[in-house]
């Protein structure tokens, strides 16, 4: 099978999701080509990737699960009749069928499910798919589509976050807080704890917090927000509420700190500290620096 | 302003799931059913632009069983004016399948608004409202987070991976809403009152099988269980031992 990876590109330079893409990509077929559309308009770009998948005759295209990745993913299938297997975690293909696994009710069950569209169509969440050493090389120069119109939805301008803050659903460590902090000023030490990651690391908050008002809704783990699995995911001062669990008990590592030795989130951490955090949270600041120092 | 809200009955975000004896879908005894937490943002921004033009009318459609009826009184509860179910046993689990019964039935009627939430968080396809903007052929915007609107010119802000989109579109259109547009209001009692007497008309749907085949619904991973690694600032030492030689994250 010849699949079709779309890529992302942001200010020129390809995004680390991109050869996550290429090397979900390849599980299905040994021929992958890959394209980048940069114009400023989802329709266009959906209009674009749709005819090169048609003229191509390619039996997958594939996106990531990122905001625009899902947007194009949708505005893509249409144009075959179809839907997207999204934000699929896993793929493989048995006899000439492609089996997509999705994580669904978010991430309470995996969703199985053959993918019977010809091209199938299907996004795939980031940080899932590590990429093989060799996908970056050979993706130096992907052929960028040329779009002749952005067409009716225009984005105007990216106003990008403060440098050096990470987004959760991209960041390889989380620090998530909740109700514990007590109040919003005292995310502080959380963001302190952060930064001795050296730029790794990304600050999230459960629903309770977003919901008063402490935190933005770009960094709520949970159901209602973001679902994500980084390498780490460090929980304080966060009870463990079924659907905040959902959101992030796919991460490799979970370490809970909560003084409620009976909170259920202590149920899901491979790793417990019972205790005040705002004594432990400052220490662990004070070690993670000196590893990094 | 005429208005169309596209809302969907979900387990609450609370619910333990349980798969059902057909291995394919969940066990649904004892489960409580609210509105899409997302299409409530849906219903709230159509509330506020009808009150805010001074006129027009915010109708309701939900794709799903007879007892959804109930999603769709709350919706009229809060405010909106009529509601129509689309009644099937069956959610089919082919989002396209599920766009073209909602497309078929918006289809004739000039809305200036579609709205839908960015994502069921039961199924997590994410995807009917865009599929129901390009089988009507209209502009689509999808997760909204922050909307101007000014005659039949808008402009919406998303949240994209680190940062924040800001995007030009015209009227009419079809947008998915994400948390962050608004604060939804609660019905009052005055307003489920009144619900009742609304007009909500209920017409059979018989959606096809689709090309997304449900083969398994499993349990998710478990993960194994953990251990405490002490008490207070004293056992943090031991964590970080632990996070380095045992699972190599650090």
């Amino acid at each position: 099978m010849t699949t079709l990876a779309v890529l992302e590109q942001r200010d020129g330079t390809l995004r680390k999701v991109s050869y996550e893409v290429v090397t979900a990509a390849a599980r299905l077929g040994s021929v992958v080509d890959a394209v980048v559309c940069t114009a400023a308009g989802p329709e266009g770009c959906a209009g674009a990737i749709a005819e090169r998948a048609k003229s191509g005759g390619y039996g997958a295209v594939v996106f990531a699960a990122t905001a625009t990745g899902k947007d194009l993913a949708a505005r893509v299938a249409a144009k075959f009749g179809l839907g997207v297997a999204m934000d699929v975690t896993d793929l493989s293909v048995e006899g000439d069928t492609i089996i997509a696994t999705r994580p669904v009710y978010a991430g309470k069950a995996m969703q199985k499910v053959r993918v019977l569209g010809k091209p199938a169509v299907i996004s795939v969440r980031p940080g899932v798919f590590t990429a093989s050493p060799g996908v970056q090389a050979s993706l130096a120069k992907p052929e960028s589509l040329s779009v002749a119109s952005p067409g009716r939805v225009v984005v105007r301008e990216i106003k990008a976050a403060p440098v050096g803050t990470l987004d959760v659903a991209e960041a390889q460590v989380i620090i998530s807080g909740g109700r514990g902090l007590k109040e919003p000023a005292n995310f502080k030490v959380l963001e302190e704890l952060a930064r001795a990651f050296g730029g790794r690391a990304a600050v999230g908050a459960s629903r309770a917090v977003v919901d008063a008002g402490w935190r933005a809704h770009a960094d709520q783990v949970g159901q209602t927000g973001k679902t994500v699995s980084p390498s780490l995911y460090i929980a304080v001062g966060i009870s463990g509420a079924i659907q905040h669990l959902a959101g992030m008990r796919t991460s490799k590592v979970i370490v809970a700190i909560n003084k409620d030795k009976d909170a259920p989130i202590f149920k899901v951490a491979d790793y417990g500290v019972v205790g005040d955090l705002f004594e432990i949270v400052p220490k662990l600041t004070e070690e993670i620096r000196k590893l990094h120092g | 302003m005429k208005i169309a809200v596209c809302i969907k009955r979900v387990p609450d975000s609370e619910t333990r799931v349980k798969i059902a004896a057909d291995g394919k879908s969940i066990d649904e005894a004892g489960v409580k059913f609210v509105m899409n937490p997302y299409d409530e943002f849906a219903v709230e921004e159509a509330l506020r632009r009808k009150e805010k033009a001074g006129t027009g009318e915010v109708a309701v459609f939900c794709l799903g069983p007879a007892a959804a009826q109930e999603t769709i009184r709350t919706a009229l509860a809060t405010g909106a004016d009529r509601g129509v179910l689309l009644q099937t046993d069956k959610i089919p689990h082919d989002p396209f399948e599920a766009a073209k019964i909602i497309a078929a039935e918006l289809k004739g009627t000039n809305w200036d608004l579609i709205l839908f939430g960015r994502m069921a968080i039961d199924d997590c396809n994410t995807q009917v409202g865009t599929l129901v903007a390009e089988l009507l052929g209209l502009p689509c915007v999808t997760a909204v987070s922050h909307l101007d609107i000014d005659g039949t010119k808008g402009v919406a802000e998303r949240e994209i991976e680190g940062g924040i989109e800001v995007v030009d579109f015209s009227l009419p259109a079809v947008l998915t809403t994400d948390k962050g547009l608004n604060e939804p209001r609660y019905p009052a009692l005055k307003g489920i009152m009144a619900a009742k007497k609304k007009p909500l008309e209920v017409k059979t749907a018989q959606p096809g099988a689709g090309a997304l085949e449900v083969v398994a619904l499993t349990p998710p991973p478990e993960r194994k269980e953990g251990k405490i690694v002490g008490e207070g600032a004293g056992a943090v030492g031991e964590l970080v031992r632990l996070l380095r030689e045992e699972a190599k994250v650090l």
